[in-house]
């Protein structure tokens, strides 16, 4: 070993031997202050290289940022859109569910399904437009119902379609029966959409509440179809017959799906009116 | 040839009337779409297939409708025919016009609708009618005319372009 060499393993170990001491303690306030100025420097070079990083990296990151958000509320306004689909898909599975209750628990009359697709463009009628026609069979004449109560009638029939006269249309007429009063009636129909108990003998003893179901007179309708509820009644001993306002039975500003009565052949009994 | 999109926007105005308009009701009465775009359509200047128009209109609220065919065609007619009487006359303020033949021709329209029905048998009574159904749909066939006429009068643009006409 030259002296060069001897010379610098000297001066390593004696660095060397102060930086142990000095990390080990022993030189007291003096490591502290060395160690504390450390500290700070480092603690301060950090902090501005941790900005300078943010500084060049935060671009690209708020880019990421706004497309991660974008493809987010994409999702979000996607799931919506599901939620309120399958909140449709609900709200339809339960009328028809209590649709098909109904069928069921009136054996004795055959149904078509169909969905209301638009109304009357006149607001002086009150007829409702579904989409069933004679391709499944529709005919003109065929009483349409919901699980509620009668709606009213097909009225005119394309392929595809039919137009339905409601029960609650000014030209509507229903013959009836009071279940209570054991006595017929004719329903009409108004221009505001409310019906009402027209031909009612003196004689009947007709409440509040007094279920109306179809007499099924006429041949127009089946018999005991339910119609509504009888409300108020007004009775004139001067007039010949008593007049009822009903409330009916369906509510005909939410008709989204109705049974049309295919096995029911309505009576034409025109030839015979005199 | 332009004058053919008659045909797909007369179709789709009974159509949103049917679906969408008719559900907008105030009291018993809504507006009439068909009808503001047959009279804003007669409202411009270049146009003189008013007429063809309100009858395609006809036809094809008659095809939905239970309405009688002749009612239409009467009134729709009717419409047409004031607002070519006010596009000569009021010609400079054109938004007035439009409110002035909506006004009479709503007015017009349901007279002559309750009179119809009434004499082929519908029970109807004068104040009903006029409380009920006139002055609501006029009030929303007012409120409606504005933007119709807006897009009436760009249509109009585009069917008859100017260079065209002269």
């Amino acid at each position: 070993m030259n002296s060069r060499t001897l010379q610098t393993t000297i001066i390593f170990l004696v660095v060397g031997g102060i930086l142990a001491l000095a990390l080990g303690g022993f030189f007291g306030g003096a490591s502290r202050q060395v160690s504390s100025v450390w500290i700070e420097t480092q603690t301060w070079i950090s902090s501005r290289y941790v900005g300078f990083q943010d500084f060049v990296a935060a671009p690209r990151d708020i880019t990421s940022l706004r497309a991660r958000n974008a493809e987010l509320e994409a999702e979000v306004s996607r799931l919506q859109t599901q939620v309120i689909e399958l909140q449709q898909r609900v709200n339809q599975t339960d009328i028809l569910a209590a649709l098909v209750d109904f069928s069921r628990s009136n054996p004795e009359s055959a149904y078509k399904a169909a969905a209301v697709i638009g109304r009357d463009p006149s607001p002086f009628l009150h007829y409702i437009i579904i989409n069933r026609g004679s391709n499944d069979d529709i005919q003109r004449g065929m009483p349409v119902v919901t699980n509620q109560g009668l709606v009213g009638r097909v009225d005119a029939v394309i392929a595809d379609a039919a137009r339905v006269q409601l029960i609650t249309d000014p030209a509507s007429s229903v013959n009836v029966y009071l279940q209570n009063a054991k006595t017929d009636a004719v329903l009409l129909g108004s221009v505001t959409g409310d019906v009402s108990l027209d031909m009612i003998s003196q004689n009947a003893a007709v409440q509040g509440g007094d279920l109306i179901l179809t007499s099924g007179l006429g041949g127009g309708y089946p018999a005991n179809l339910i119609v509504g509820q009888v409300v108020t009644l007004r009775n004139l001993q001067f007039e010949l017959f008593q007049q009822a306002t009903v409330q009916p039975a369906v509510d005909f500003t939410r008709l989204e799906i109705v049974l049309v009565i295919t096995n029911f052949r309505p009576v034409d009994i025109t030839p015979l009116v005199p | 040839m332009k004058n053919l999109v008659a045909f797909p926007l007369l179709a789709l105005a009974v159509i949103l009337q049917s679906s969408v308009i008719s559900q907008v009701k105030l009291l018993s009465g809504y507006a009439d779409l068909p009808m503001l775009m047959i009279a804003s359509w007669a409202l411009q200047e270049r146009v003189k297939s008013a007429w063809h128009w309100a009858a395609l209109g006809c036809a094809l609220i008659g095809f939905v409708s239970h309405m009688p065919w002749f009612i239409l065609l009467v009134g729709y007619c009717a419409v047409v025919f004031i607002a070519q009487t006010f596009q000569k006359r009021v010609w400079q303020a054109p938004l007035l016009a439009m409110f002035s033949v909506t006004f009479i021709g709503t007015l017009v329209v349901h007279l002559f609708t309750f009179a119809a029905l009434r004499v082929l048998g519908t029970p109807f009574a004068f104040a009903d009618v006029i409380g009920l159904i006139t002055l609501p749909s006029l009030l929303l066939n007012m409120l409606f005319s504005i933007p119709i006429y807006t897009f009436m009068r760009d249509l109009a643009r585009w069917v008859y372009p100017p260079e065209e006409y002269e």
